[in-house]
């Protein structure tokens, strides 16, 4: 069956093109060419390395993230013969090859995995859009690799942080983190307050997917914490009929976190990167002022459903 | 409580600008040693769930194609085409662009877009395309390319919750199992609509705000 394999093979193709670049190419950069080939080895070889040869792997990521020797972009050579709005093309037919491939390939469940049908399409769409590039611009065999990887470049090790992030939720949840900030939840709440208690739910929300950059890691937490026994059970006396909108609002709260900080790297460091933003925290700082209100949005359209 | 020293570690961390990748994998360290957990045990968990979340990372394959089309002028081609629409200005196509990317999310199609499919190539530099034409000339690209990714974020996370089979609502669902409560995704999805109503009606005051901005800018130049 046809599902992620495929996807992480391609990938890891892509990566391995991007080091074997880093290597040949002048100037030599060989921070950046161990990165990207690491990278390669876990999409090709990740389900063989075993648990702790895939720590191992992120070990020597991390290793090579933190030896500060990546280096950024550099401008590439001079610009061919620009072309026309036939551009759009291939750069559409992504977008299109996902959405089309997402409806058709649930029709074919045996031979591609539902559950994946997504990213399959959008790889799909990728690999003839590269096709179609190829063949139109004749920009040589070794062109797609070369300017992915001078994008790619520019992003830097960020590209794995969220990788990172939900390895650390992992290690966060075994070792019993939501429990303990549940406990010390109870203690901040004052009795009785429904209002203090929805405000706690939301506001903790927000703040632990902030820290954790991911609003999945801190709803456990907070639904363990704040959600089910006081809302559902306590105070609140919504009831279990309220289960929907506590949960539902309480993610939205989180989602409100992940729009202002650099934690939820895929959302706003890389952009600010991969859009040459000079400040690092520019999309940060540029929703801050529809993250707030939105937030206080949410805890009181909770506290009207609950009240 | 000892366990909570992993999220001093990430806090700290961030305020002391050391590389976050070293500062997670500290946080983890810590974090599983306060709960008692040996350091293999740590590096097993971690790698395992590094392993497991590929996914995020696979997007990255689209950028071979983005940078091709680059090289040939996509993005010159994108401001050419705003630049020839009258009455097109960048507050008003980000507008068109969060309900875009809304509705679309609402329908699970959440992959059609993104920073590097969309934004980089498409949006941002239509948007900066206009907001010259707006503002006569005078820079104001950074706030506007920032605005754009924003709208990007914003469409997303508040359009995707509507979907029945995303995977926050999916986890909603796993964790009030676990209390006993059965829910359909569907229980959970209407109660994301006043949310997404909220965002677009907050976000899009904000983009038509940025065109008056623009308008003084133009006024304050000449």
């Amino acid at each position: 069956m046809i599902g992620l394999n495929f996807v992480y093979a391609v990938a890891g193709a892509a990566f391995a093109g991007f080091a074997l670049l880093a290597v040949v190419e002048r100037p030599r950069r060989l921070a950046n060419a161990s990165f990207y080939a690491l990278i390669a080895t876990s999409f090709w070889f990740g389900d063989r390395l075993g648990d702790v040869g895939n720590g191992l792997l992120v070990l020597a990521l991390v290793a090579v993230a933190a030896s500060g020797r990546m280096t950024r972009g550099h401008a590439s050579g001079d610009l061919p013969r620009p072309r026309g709005n036939g551009l759009f093309v291939p750069a559409l037919m992504i977008p299109a090859a996902a959405l089309a491939g997402t409806i058709a390939f649930k029709q074919l469940p045996t031979l591609i995995d539902p559950k994946q049908a997504t990213l399959v399409a959008l790889t799909v769409g990728v690999l003839a859009a590269i096709a179609t590039c190829l063949a139109w611009l004749r920009p040589g065999l070794t062109a797609p690799l070369r300017e992915g990887r001078r994008l790619m470049d520019d992003v830097g090790w960020a590209a794995v942080l969220p990788q990172m992030l939900a390895s650390l939720g992992a290690v966060f949840a075994l070792s019993g983190v939501g429990e303990v900030v549940g406990r010390l939840a109870a203690y901040a709440i004052p009795s009785g307050s429904l209002f203090g208690a929805v405000a706690a739910y939301g506001l903790g929300m927000a703040l632990f997917t902030m820290v954790m950059g991911n609003a999945f890691a801190a709803f456990p937490v907070m639904a363990a914490a704040i959600g089910v026994p006081i809302l559902l059970h306590g105070t609140g006396g919504g009831g279990v009929g309220n289960a929907a909108p506590i949960a539902a609002i309480g993610m939205l709260a989180g989602f409100c976190g992940t729009l202002m900080t650099p934690m939820a790297a895929n959302f706003n460091l890389v952009p600010a990167a991969l859009l040459e933003l000079r400040d690092r925290s520019g999309v940060i700082r540029a929703q801050v002022p529809t993250a707030l209100p939105l937030l206080a949005f949410n805890i009181l359209l909770l506290y009207a459903v609950l009240r | 409580m000892l366990v909570l020293a992993g999220i001093a570690v990430i806090a700290m961390g961030f305020l002391l600008r050391f590389n976050p990748m070293l500062v997670v994998v500290v946080s983890a360290l810590v974090t599983g040693l306060a709960a008692g957990l040996d350091p293999v045990r740590i590096l097993a968990t971690f790698g395992k769930a590094f392993n497991d979340s590929r996914y995020v990372s696979a997007i990255y394959i689209v950028l071979p194609v983005i940078g091709v089309l680059e090289r040939y002028g996509l993005q010159a081609r994108a401001r050419a085409l705003i630049g020839r629409m009258r009455g097109v200005t960048a507050g008003r196509l980000l507008v068109g662009y969060l309900l875009f990317r809304q509705l679309f999310a609402a329908l699970g199609l959440t992959s059609v877009a993104g920073h590097p499919q969309t934004v980089r190539p498409l949006v941002a530099p239509m948007a900066e395309a206009a907001a010259e034409v707006q503002a006569g000339g005078v820079g104001e690209a950074e706030h506007v390319k920032a605005m754009a990714a924003a709208t990007d974020n914003v469409g997303l996370f508040f359009g995707e919750d509507i979907f029945l089979a995303i995977g926050s609502i999916l986890l909603m669902k796993g964790v009030l199992q676990g209390y006993g409560i059965e829910l359909e995704p569907f229980q959970l999805s209407v109660w994301a609509i006043p949310t997404a109503v909220a965002a677009f009606l907050i976000h899009g005051a904000r983009l038509l705000l940025l065109d008056r901005q623009l308008a003084r800018r133009r006024q304050s130049a000449a």
